[in-house]
Formats: structure tokens, sequence, C-alpha cells
């Protein structure tokens, strides 16, 4: 997916994250804080880095703010924040697909 | 050298007779000589022992550099004193390379964190640290390593003078002219004194610092005039309102209340838990509302409580007016209806953080009680538990009285989801080992109840009550299904802290963290 705008999902509340997305200069730039970065860090990214790898997202400058979110909850939000950049957030989202 | 909890502590640290922990009851029997204090005599007889300022006792008492002064932590985040007397010594006197002993360290202490930086403060013991000091310990800015202890450990380690205390600054609710002190019928009560009462005792010099003057004598008296120097009156010793909240209230959180019914079943299950039983309860949501549970068990077998222990809260002083426990002995009062009840309530009575839970005297309370219920920051497939050490290796907790009443009670119950956000608190190896698996018997969480392989006698007891139970395996593999799992923590070479277990051996140390990078 194309990132159009910039866009953000999530909260800062605990157990949430915060993901702002916008477009690129070409590459996927992320920067990460976390409540638990110094056991989770790596996963964390990990994680951020395939959602968008699954989204087919290749451009986009991406800020996580974690503050304890589960996998789940990262997933989430990270692909909340990229089709609302899409405007792609209102309806026909692929549920099953991409989405699962 | 690796110790009986299986953590490596430097030989460096293995000097002066100095042991690494080698379970529980290892120190039982051995004879101690006690240290003695070096007081001065004050024979001709004095009208007042009040001076005008913090400066004026310090001189009094001969403060000068590299000095011990000692604090205790009753009026916990509401405290002024500390600050007001570390500012007194080291910006008005200028003095430095001092040594904080206090009780327990917290986020009301924050100034202290800038005198460590700066060289002032060289040494911290405490049995609890929080806040910037614990920030700036971590980060290896305290020129010594910071000596941990729990409650019971700190008395017996000042006992053995391992810690000697050139002046004890007493935060007094009220005291007379000649430092007659009591922690009620002022203006920033905390009711129990109980902490102070052995620096009191141990030290060489003793400064009351009061905000409520009272006719002499203020009795009856948790520090004697006996043993005091000097009384300073100052404008306030603390914040009330974080002194003693209002009342604590009963979780009406059901995942909480969940685990407190739990907690109660088990401790019905077993045969302890019969007319007179002794008990001790922490304030954290859970382990507060395992109270109201276990009431609903006693009124079915008609069995009273004799006697409950600890720092105590509003729901305890409940069950002693309704009578449904004998006697209340208080070491630290939590809220008002403590802080009113104490010496005032019959049956609720004062003691002092020896009589609670020192190891090394002839039979603190700890060592009769039969259960006690507790959190935990972490714990581990050892059963051991951390509460000093975040999930980040940074020190902010309080082991306090945690070691104490689980290696003297018949049965150690952990309460504890088992996930806190991303943080699995069932793990493979806790961060910190502040309470060794040997004292902790069954660990109550949201996913399970699991009970200590050393207790066959307890998983009968679960087993003939129906309750199921599980490994403890079993619970780690659960919270890191759902979590993940964890990189290991990453250290340098340093040691910011040392964690004595209670009898004075070594159960842990704590390390400078490394600077996290994701590459």
């Amino acid at each position: 997916m194309i990132i159009q705008k910039p866009a953000v999902a999530g909260t800062l509340e605990s157990s949430d994250a915060l993901v702002s997305i916008e477009p690129g200069d070409g590459k996927i730039e992320l920067t990460l804080t976390s409540s638990v970065m110094n056991q989770y860090g790596r996963q964390i990214r990990e994680t951020v880095l395939e959602t968008l790898d699954r989204l087919s997202v290749t451009d986009a400058k991406v800020s996580v703010v974690d503050k304890g979110a589960l996998d789940c909850t990262l997933k989430a939000r990270v692909e909340c924040a990229v089709f609302r950049s899409c405007d792609a957030s209102e309806k026909d989202i692929p549920w099953g697909g991409v989405i699962r | 050298m690796k110790n009986y909890v299986g953590r490596d502590i430097p030989d460096y640290l293995l000097v002066n007779g100095k042991e690494v922990y080698q379970g529980k009851n290892y120190m039982d029997g051995k004879l101690i000589k006690k240290a003695s204090p070096c007081t001065r005599r004050y024979e001709k007889p004095q009208e007042s022992k009040i001076v005008e300022t913090l400066a004026d006792a310090l001189k009094l008492c001969g403060a000068k550099s590299g000095m011990t002064f000692s604090f205790h932590h009753h009026l916990r985040d509401g405290d002024f004193v500390v600050n007001m007397v570390m500012k007194a010594a080291i910006e008005e006197l200028g003095l430095e390379d001092l040594t904080i002993a206090a009780t327990s360290l917290g986020a009301a202490h924050d100034p202290v964190a800038e005198y460590i930086a700066e060289g002032k403060v060289v040494g911290i013991q405490t049995s609890g640290i929080r806040g910037k000091i614990g920030e700036v310990v971590s980060k290896g800015l305290l020129k010594t390593p910071a000596i941990v202890r729990s409650h019971g450990g700190r008395p017996r380690a000042i006992e053995a003078g391992e810690v000697h205390i050139d002046i004890a600054f007493i935060a007094a609710p009220t005291s007379d002219c000649v430092g007659n002190c009591r922690g009620i019928g002022g203006k920033s009560n905390c009711g129990s004194m109980g902490y102070a009462m052995m620096d009191a005792k141990y030290a060489d010099h003793v400064v009351v610092v009061t905000d409520c003057l009272v006719d002499f004598p203020n009795m009856p008296a948790s520090i004697e005039a006996i043993d005091v120097d000097a009384v300073v009156c100052v404008d306030s010793i603390g914040n009330p309102k974080k002194i003693a909240s209002a009342a604590a209230r009963i979780s009406q959180n059901p995942r909480d209340l969940m685990m407190a019914e739990n907690v109660a079943k088990v401790i019905a299950s077993t045969p302890y838990f019969k007319d007179g039983f002794s008990f001790q309860t922490g304030v954290g949501g859970p382990s507060l509302a395992a109270n109201l549970f276990l009431e609903k068990y006693m009124d079915e077998r008609g069995i009273k409580m004799g006697w409950a222990i600890g720092g105590i809260c509003g729901p305890m002083v409940e069950m002693l007016k309704k009578g449904k426990v004998g006697k209340v002995i208080d070491v630290q009062d939590f809220d008002l209806d403590a802080v009113n009840s104490i010496n005032q309530t019959p049956n609720h009575f004062e003691m002092s953080a020896s009589q609670y839970a020192n190891p090394a005297n002839k039979g603190a309370f700890v060592n009769k009680l039969d259960f006690v219920v507790l959190a935990a920051l972490e714990i581990d497939t050892g059963f051991n538990v951390n509460v000093l050490t975040g999930s980040d290796g940074v020190l902010r907790g309080a082991p306090g009285g945690h070691p104490d009443t689980a290696a003297g009670s018949k049965c150690c119950v952990i309460v504890t989801p088992l996930i806190r956000g991303r943080m699995a608190t069932v793990c493979e190896h806790v961060v910190t080992v502040t309470t060794p698996g040997d004292c902790v018997d069954v660990l109550v969480t949201d996913y399970g109840i699991a009970v200590n392989p050393l207790r066959p006698d307890l998983i009968e007891c679960l087993d003939n009550a129906g309750i199921p139970h599980v490994s403890i395996e079993s619970l780690k593999e659960k919270a890191y299904g759902l979590v993940g799992r964890p990189d290991d923590l990453q250290w340098e070479d340093k040691v910011v802290a040392i964690l004595e277990a209670r009898d004075g051996t070594i159960l842990d140390v704590v390390k400078k963290i490394k600077p996290y990078t994701l590459d």
C-alpha cells in the first residue's frame, strides 16, 4: 500500500501503543520507544516491520510509542494507521485477507 | 560464587566474614555479640532539649563528614524530614561523604538523588529504593553499592554493628521538650513509629524533628527521651495527605477479587486455619481483598483470628473492632483508620521492627505467623520473588517485610496477576531475587494456582479440598504464550546494589544496566 497522508492509531494508555505513519523517503524508517524496551524492543520492531511488509508498505516514516502492548494490539494499531493513511479505513477492509 | 538460589555473587564482596545465601535458617543458633552505641551523659538536669534549627542540632551532635545518618519512613511519600536534614547537613554545614541508612526511600526523597550525583552522599542503606534515587543508583552514580535489607534484616545489621548510626533522626508527629515522641496527637500523624525504635537505641546521637510540641510528658512514648539528644521544632515534618491515605479501599476489580477468593480458599484448606490463627496481608489489591473472603470462611467455621501483624490498614482495624481478630500488633500504619486506632482501640498495639521481623533476636512475631499473603513484581519457576527491580533492571521497589514474613510464616501465599501489560509476572528467572524460593509456598494467579514442590503437605491439602493447581512451569509458559519470551537484560560488571538476605548473607546483586540499543 502507498502511504498517502499522515495518520495515527492507538493511544498512550498502558498496554496500548500509539502508531503514527507518514509518507517516507523511499524506505521504511522506524522510530520506536517502549516501556518494555529492554525485554521486548526487538520483538516489537519485528512485529511492526512484519505487519508493514504484509500490507506491502515499503515507503513510510513510522513512529511507535509502545506502552506494553501485546503483539495483537501492535498489529492492529499498525494496520489501522496504514489504512487511515490511505483513506481505506471506512469500508471494504480485507478481513481474512491481509488483515488476519 | 554461586549461592543457594543460583545467583553469582562476586568474590570481592565476600570479605570480613560475608557469606553467600545458603538457604533459610542457616544462621540459626549462632552466637552474636551486639554492638553498642557511644552516647553522651546528660547528668545535670535539663529543662529542655529544644534547639533552634536542624543545623544547631547537627552541630550539637558533632556532625561531620563521613557520618551515617538514619531515618525512618512512617511519613511515607509525605516525608519532609530526610530532605530537610540532608539540606542542612550538606548546604549549611558543608558536610560530605555521608551515608543515609533509612528504613525506606521513595519519591519524596528525589532531592537526595542530586546529592548522590554530586558525590556528597556516598552510601545508601535502605529497605526500599524508588524514584530518582533508584535511577541514579542504577546508573552507577553512588560511590559505594547501595545495601538493601529487609525490615528484619536492618535491625539485625544494626545490632551486629554492620550499620553504625552516628545520628538518628526521628520524624515525630508529637514530641515534648525533652524528646518523648508519639505518632499521634499532632498535625502529621503516622500512628506506629516501630521502624524508628531500634535506631533510637543504637545510634550515638538522636535528634527528634517534630512539628507539634506537646506538654511533658508525652506518654506513652514510642521513642523515649532517655535516648534523645536534641529536639527541633519545624513548620511541618510532612504532607499529611501523603502520610496516611483515606481508608484503604478493598478492590472492586473482578480479577483481584477472583484471585483473593482463591487465596482464601487455599488458606482455608490448610490445617493452620483454625481458631486463633495468625495472619498478615499486604495492602495491594488482591492481598487486601483476601481479608474479605477469609472472613466468610471464618464465619462458616465459627473461628476467629488470634492476631494480625504488619503494616496495618482500615479493613484489619474493622475486623478488630468487630471482634473477629483478638490482637493487632503494628509496625506501620497505612491509612487514617489505622493511625487513629493504634494504642486507642483496645488490643491494637505498637511494635518495633526488631520485634516484628529480626531473624537474629530470640523470636520475632513473624516466627509465630501462620499465614502471610504477599504480592510480587515477578516470581520465577524456582518460586524466587522479585519486589525490587523493574523489568528494565532499574531499582524501584522495596523488599520491606516480604522476605521476613515469607521465611517466618508456616504458609506464604504470593498473589499476583500472570501478566501486567506486556510483563510476564511468572517468569524463568527473576531480575533480582529479593525473597528466596525456599520461603515461598503457594502462588495464586488469575490463570491458576501453583504449590512449591518443597511443600507436599500443602499439595495434599489443596487436593483434599478439591482446589485445582498446576505446575509453576506451566504458568510461566502460559505467560510467555501471551506476551512472548523476553530478551535477557544486558548488564555491565559494576555492582550498584547488594541485596542482603535477612540473615546477612548475600542473596543477590544488582548491576549497572547497559544502555539499550535495538541493533
